[in-house]
């Protein structure tokens, strides 16, 4: 989940981009590769760069460009998208073979995975038809020792006609050795690298298998015992469901037992802060207004966020990154592919709905992994069904507060990540019943080729990942609180002070969204959340609370229990509740990931898509819903 | 068992031999980027929950395909 400010909205990374030497005899490099055999760990491990790495094919999808030095001279390294063959049927195969062919680097380096290299020596040979400016870097080599494939490198080097290097990019081996022969092969004379016209793929083909033959020595088949046996269990018509189902309920659990200590602990320490700062702010003079809305706008706000909203979030994260470097997410994609062709829709949708899970935005940059651009559409849409890392915490809370109680406990813990999981279930079911809608309507047409890649399992970098993505994550929650969350308190707390005809304008705006929110089970207050929560989803739950505290008495809130009796004060129940989850689950995308559609999608049409089809199935469960309980009571 | 079969009709378990791959398939030449050519041996590993699609075993990657483009596929199994 490649969720970096850069990486996401208006920042989002061109599909061509442009090269940035620091001094003009910079080498350009470009890392090619197969999908998945570890270019971006390698990239990483050259540059010191932090680029976001997964264990399934089409983890990369644009072009990253990194610097480095090596013997007094700087290299300018460009990691493309993997890429089966130059032949460019996808986006992201594109861009690959743009970069080769037109932008001619200096040299390219063609990453391979040792465990699958006869696979891998299709690529290359076709790279060798463009340039033989290139070396071949043989990358994963502790994994190939550990399972018994001997490599010939030197017969591999003189039947290649290039230099092979041999590297374990996670352990940092052999990059100097790369960096060495890479300055070599930069110093050949340049070609001019004209879109190359194959000899047939099938003599590619023939040549790579007759390369491997002589260069490879074992009796590994490329597919372990144990791979089979994962794979047997993840994907059997018996288990293959209920093991997805439990693990992601699983990973609910630990994030919902696992948030709640830090949470607590965060609210109580920040809302002892807050009296002092009102204390001190009133001290140096400012005005009182001033101070209050700082205090009571601004800072109560952000310290909602941080509390209630950080700590899922940075527990959340890890856990998914990790079932992605083990390989899980495409065994996902295989099991639910069926469905999604049932609605004309690529199976790979079920990788960007996960990577959805993290974050809408990047979710959509990923959608880039679907070649048909019908299908790609449809996924791009329907993203905003499966809720954001930004939107589970308050789903957590409010199942926490209507339905488990504040009891705690191991017991209460495993009913909310059991409810969460159904939560979910319910967005995936919206996903399909979307994709559907949509490919017999705007987007007809017939479910194009698939061809997707089960990768390895691959034993994830445990500390590395949990390390990583908390401080990331917390930097990036953090840096969203303090630019959205901020300005969010600052407006309520405006709204709630200043009256006008004796109404606040909290009270006069809410009451006209009242009559709409009513219909859907919501009240005005709710629905001016999610308005105002439209630039992120993180701050809904604490712009509630704002309104709901603002002007009136300065109720200490600090725990669950006085949130819940504060929500129930105002007129929540259970219905309230669903409601709210519902439109949770199901509403507009926020700002971030509108801005990224638009840029994905070049047009304003598809943009509004899907700004409204979430937004009209949300405000169409919620009043169905509200319907049927009518019914009954 | 020693007959030519379509991809698609495959049991798991099974090992096989491309013998032919229609051009009426749409991703004939992404097959064999992928290394599927006459005479590349294929195992048939795995049938998703669902039924469809199915991983093979193929040059040492697993690659999942849908029977739509399977199909297209005939194997000599062995």
């Amino acid at each position: 989940m490649g969720l970096t400010r850069s990486s996401v909205g208006k920042n989002a990374q061109d599909s061509r981009l442009s090269i940035h030497r620091k001094r003009p005899d910079d080498l350009v490099v470009a890392l090619a590769g197969n999908p998945n055999v570890g270019k971006t760990t390698v990239f990483n491990a050259l540059t010191g760069m932090r680029q976001h790495t997964g264990n399934w094919p089409g983890k990369t999808v644009t072009n990253a460009q990194g610097y480095c030095e090596y013997d007094g001279r700087g290299f300018v390294l460009v990691d493309i998208p993997g890429t089966y063959s130059l032949s460019a049927r996808s986006a992201e195969e594109e861009v690959a073979r743009d970069f080769l062919c037109s932008d001619t680097p200096d040299a390219v380096v063609v990453v391979c995975d040792a465990t699958c290299l006869e696979r891998n020596l299709i690529l290359v040979l076709q790279t060798l038809q463009i340039t033989k400016r290139a070396v071949v870097c043989v990358n994963l080599m502790d994994e190939a020792k550990k399972r018994g494939i001997e490599l010939d490198l030197e017969a591999l080097r003189s039947e290649l006609g290039v230099p092979v290097v041999c590297t374990e990019a996670r352990r940092k081996k052999g990059l100097s050795d790369l960096l060495s022969k890479i300055k070599e092969v930069a110093s050949l004379p340049p070609e001019n690298n004209s879109f190359p016209s194959f000899v047939s793929s099938e003599e590619i083909v023939a040549e790579a298998e007759r390369i491997y033959n002589m260069c490879v020595k074992t009796s590994d088949c490329g597919y372990t015992e144990k791979a089979r046996k994962f794979d047997r269990l993840l994907t059997s018509r018996i288990t293959g469901f209920p093991i997805m189902l439990v693990m992601l309920a699983i990973i609910f659990w630990i994030t919902i037992e696992g948030a709640n200590l830090p949470s607590s602990l965060l609210s109580q320490f920040l809302f002892r802060l807050e009296m002092p700062l009102y204390d001190f702010l009133v001290a140096v003079n400012l005005p009182h207004a001033l101070s209050e809305a700082i205090t009571f706008g601004i800072y109560r706000v952000l310290a909602w966020v941080v509390s209630v909203m950080l700590p899922p979030m940075a527990i959340f994260f890890p856990l998914f990154t990790l079932l992605e470097d083990l390989g899980f997410l495409p065994r996902i994609a295989f099991n639910l592919d069926r469905i999604f062709k049932k609605c004309n829709a690529c199976g790979k949708q079920s990788l960007t709905m996960c990577m959805g899970f993290g974050c809408n935005a990047a979710g959509v940059v990923g959608c880039r992994i679907i070649d048909s651009p019908r299908e790609r559409l449809i996924a791009i849409i329907t993203n905003s069904l499966v809720p954001c890392n930004g939107r589970f915490p308050a789903l957590i809370t409010l199942i926490t507060i209507f339905f488990i109680g504040a009891g705690g406990g191991i017991s209460s813990s495993i009913t909310s990540a059991a409810l969460l999981t159904l939560l979910i279930l319910l967005g995936i079911l919206a996903t399909f019943a979307a994709s559907r809608l949509l490919s017999s309507t705007i987007l007809r047409g017939l479910p194009s080729s698939f061809a997707l890649e089960l990768p390895p399992y691959r034993r994830p970098q445990i500390g590395k990942v949990i390390v990583r993505s908390v401080f990331d994550r917390t930097l990036f929650v953090l840096g969203r609180a303090v630019s959205v969350a901020a300005p969010a308190g600052l407006i309520i707390w405006i709204m709630a002070n200043i009256t006008y005809d004796g109404q606040t304008l909290l009270a006069i705006s809410s009451s006209a969204l009242d009559p709409i929110a009513r219909v859907m089970g919501l009240d005005g207050v709710i629905l001016m959340a999610f308005i105002l929560g439209f630039p992120a989803n993180e701050i809904v739950i604490p712009i509630i609370i704002m309104a709901y505290t603002a002007g009136g008495a300065l109720t200490e809130m600090n725990d669950i229990s006085s949130l819940s009796a504060l929500l129930i004060q105002n007129g929540w129940t259970w219905m309230t509740a669903v409601s709210t989850m519902l439109f949770s689950l199901m509403h507009w995308p926020c700002s971030t990931t509108l801005m990224t559609i638009k840029k994905e999608t070049q047009s304003l049409k598809w943009t509004a898509v899907a700004f409204l089809t979430p937004t009209v199935m949300g405000i169409a469960a919620c009043i169905i819903f509200n319907l049927i309980l009518k019914l009954f009571i | 068992m020693n007959g030519i079969c379509r991809l698609c009709d495959m049991n798991s378990g099974e090992t096989g031999e491309i013998a032919e791959i229609s051009h009426s398939c749409k991703i004939r030449q992404r097959l064999s980027d992928l290394g599927f050519i006459c005479g590349t041996k294929i195992e048939c590993l795995t049938k998703s929950p669902l039924g469809d699609p199915t991983a093979f075993l193929v040059r040492g990657t697993v690659i999942a395909l849908r029977r739509e483009d399977s199909r297209f596929v005939k194997v000599r199994v062995i």
